[in-house]
């Protein structure tokens, strides 16, 4: 039995029973009395879980009100606690008092749902904006998808600060290099940051909603492009998700080729943020070169796969792409000329005294706030987190730990180096596992036809994503229809890391830190 | 520094020598080079604004910057101004959330205000659609000259797209 669920069911008693609706068997599911619910999670943080993510549902499909829904996990050990609140009184025990993530994620279940919890101090809306009509909630059944918002007034409660010589500079939404758009709201005196503030939601695209109208043969399309530097990644979770919740047996070589394709992807975007990263440091030179070396991998990608970053070639039941014994030659070649060009550019990296001179003890995440925040992926690894969903919630091949021995690099300064070196090493994990699987890939067919879900059932995914653990939790509706799809990117959590990394910092070292951190707004703002 | 050196040797230019799929690189290039040379004196400057995005298109703006593709060569340049803007290259559907974000930076802009939408979301949403949150296409906000389709375009697709406007910009001054 779960050792989560089982610190709960000692605590609680008879009050928690258990959701035999969750897929896959090894995530284990249960519903607590909604007044239990902020206990629930008080509990499973003395038995060291993590929270993973908050949601909300709204089920009056089934005749019932909202649920709300909180995922915790322990290494391999994951429960997800459900309370069911009633239509007519949608409040539930805030979790913030025991999680700092939940500030977050309540705030957006508080302003796209209209769940209400219950002692939460900050309800400023998130997300949704303040000139949103009041009580436009999206995610609500009755609410109209289709028709485009009224706009309203209203202005955001930025958090202030008084004092002899503390300033404000804002910065973006519309930033000042090839970047997505996000407002930075800064509270300095001289260099010095007090104070960092993040107002996400400006390319919320109601993507949440949108997958509710979709059959579920299509919504992996729209899981690629929740943010489509992770396109692998994020149909993958789809997709697991999925397969969990209608019993879909997946092919084994689909499962290895679903894994080449993550770790390429893996590989091409640390590159980017390397040379990014270095080139924030004012050393532009690695930049090229990283592009250089991403730009081949792009182009083999496009002409083994058929597009450049390899979209919607995951799809439900396996893949959409095959690798000819020619494309596995061709890859095991580009492998082979990539691997010590890369590590001569990491020798560079390493020894240049002005560059370490920039990423050491800069924006530090020490370890006990990344525990905090409950940060995942590079983030929480440069931070002392050992946490990789590839390990956790492994698929074929990573289940053969035994042979592959998947190295997980885990660091302690919690600072731009740690977070550049965390992808260091990853590349050549990648570059490792990538051979392991062009060696031993199995034949056989690479797709499988997926059935409908069952009525009422809900299906789970976590996939180690190049930034870090991406979770779907898929929820079908009484006629097996998709009733929601909760989203949640790494950068959900992880953004909250950079605030926190900040503060201590000088203003012009803020480009560089966030590069390392390198979240993403789409699959933040969703 | 040694070692940075001899890698710059070792790397030496990788721009010129495109694979022969890409030799359409250097032809669009060359025409786009001329363009520019004759429109923009030898300088088009864009501002990119990423409306509400997945971020893929980011990607591929990118690569027309990295030493491949080399846009700097042919005289495209990004800014962080819309104030020095001859061109706007917008991606995205336009979030309901950025619409303002985004008529801000169109009247910050100078004539000639070319605006370039990209991808199939800058087209028509893409598959994000029109909804509460989405706009659907840049022209549905801002008028459009060019649109660049895609998902995302490839940074050929880009460049061509770029040089399309470029040349559209000619005939619309006569
Ligand atoms: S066109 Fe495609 S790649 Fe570009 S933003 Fe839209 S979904 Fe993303």
């Amino acid at each position: 039995m779960s050792r989560l669920l089982h610190s709960l069911a000692e605590a609680l008693g008879a009050d928690v029973a258990a959701d035999a609706s969750l897929r896959p068997a090894s995530v284990a599911g249960c519903a607590v009395p909604r007044a239990r619910f902020a206990e629930a999670g008080a509990v499973l943080k003395d038995a060291h879980a993590m929270l993973v993510a908050e949601w909300a549902a709204d089920e009056s499909a089934f005749g019932r009100g909202f649920g709300v829904y909180a995922c915790y996990r322990w290494a391999k050990d994951c429960v997800v606690v459900k309370a069911e609140l009633p239509a007519g009184d949608p409040t539930f025990p805030t979790l913030t008092g025991s999680w700092a993530p939940a500030f977050r994620f309540e705030r957006q279940m508080h302003s796209l749902m209209g769940v209400v919890p219950s002692g939460h101090p900050d309800l400023r809306p998130w997300i949704a904006f303040e000139d949103w009509p009041a009580g436009a909630h999206p995610l609500r059944k009755g609410f109209d998808g289709t028709r485009p918002l009224a706009r309203g007034a209203g202005d955001y409660a930025w958090i202030r600060a008084a004092g002899e010589g503390v300033y404000e500079i804002p910065v973006g939404p519309v930033h000042a290099g090839i970047i997505e758009p996000g407002h930075f709201r800064f509270l300095a005196v001289g260099e010095d940051v007090v104070n960092l503030e993040e107002r996400l939601g400006y390319v919320h695209k109601g993507i949440e909603k949108r997958f509710e109208s979709l059959p579920w043969g299509e919504g992996h399309r729209l899981a690629g492009r929740v943010s489509g530097d992770t396109t692998v990644a994020h149909a993958l979770g789809y997709c697991i998700a999925l397969e969990a919740l209608a019993g879909c047996e997946v092919p084994e070589r689909a499962h290895w080729l679903r894994a080449l394709l993550l770790e390429r992807e893996r590989i091409a975007n640390h590159l980017g943020d390397l040379g990014a990263i270095a080139n924030d440091a004012a050393f532009a030179f690695l930049w090229y070169q990283m592009m250089r070396l991403k730009e081949g991998l792009l182009r083999t990608n496009s002409a083994l796969f058929g597009h450049r970053m390899t979209m919607d070639c995951v799809v439900p039941g396996g893949v959409a792409a095959d690798l000819t014994a020619e494309g596995k030659r061709a890859m095991a070649a580009e492998l082979d000329a990539f691997l010590p060009e890369y590590e001569r550019l990491v020798r560079i990296y390493d020894d240049n005294a002005s560059l370490e001179d920039r990423v050491r003890s800069t924006g530090v995440l020490a370890p006990q706030k990344a525990l905090e925040l409950c940060a995942v992926g590079i983030v929480a690894r440069a931070s002392g987190i050992n946490h990789d969903a590839r390990i956790f919630h492994p698929f074929p091949p990573y289940d053969r730990l035994d042979e592959i021995e998947l190295e997980v690099p885990v660091l302690v300064s919690g600072d731009v180096h740690a977070r550049a070196w965390v992808r260091v090493v990853e590349v050549r994990e990648s570059v490792r596992l990538l051979r392991y699987i062009l060696e031993h890939l199995p034949e056989g067919p690479v797709r499988a036809p997926v059935a409908a879900p069952p009525p009422g059932g809900a299906g789970f995914a976590a996939v180690e994503g190049w930034r870090g653990e991406i979770v779907y939790w898929l929820q079908a509706g009484p006629g097996g229809e998709v009733n929601r799809v909760m989203v949640r990117d790494p950068s959900s959590v992880n953004w909250i890391g950079l605030e926190q990394a900040l503060p201590g910092n000088i203003v012009p070292d803020f480009p560089l830190c966030n590069k390392s951190f390198n979240q993403s707004y789409s699959g933040h703002d969703l | 520094m040694l070692r940075i050196l001899h890698q710059i040797f070792r790397t030496g230019i990788v721009t010129e020598p495109l694979p022969e799929a890409e030799a359409e690189i250097r032809v669009v290039g060359r025409q786009l080079e001329e363009a520019i040379r004759r429109r923009f004196r030898g300088s088009l400057t864009i501002r990119q604004v990423d409306a509400g995005s997945c971020n893929a298109c980011e990607l591929e703006i990118h690569a027309i910057n990295n030493p491949i593709y080399n846009c700097e060569r042919f005289g495209v340049h990004f800014t962080a101004s819309p104030r020095f803007a001859d061109m706007l290259l917008v991606t995205g559907p336009v979030a309901f959330n950025m619409e303002i974000a985004l008529r801000r930076t169109y009247a910050a802009t100078p004539e000639p205000k070319l605006v370039v939408a990209v991808g199939d979301c800058g087209r028509d949403g893409g598959v994000f659609g029109c909804s509460y949150a989405s706009l659907g296409g840049v022209a549905s906000v801002i008028p459009v000259d060019v649109v660049i389709p895609g998902c995302p375009p490839t940074p050929t697709d880009l460049l061509r797209g770029i040089l399309a406007a470029v040349e559209l910009d000619k005939k619309k001054r006569g």
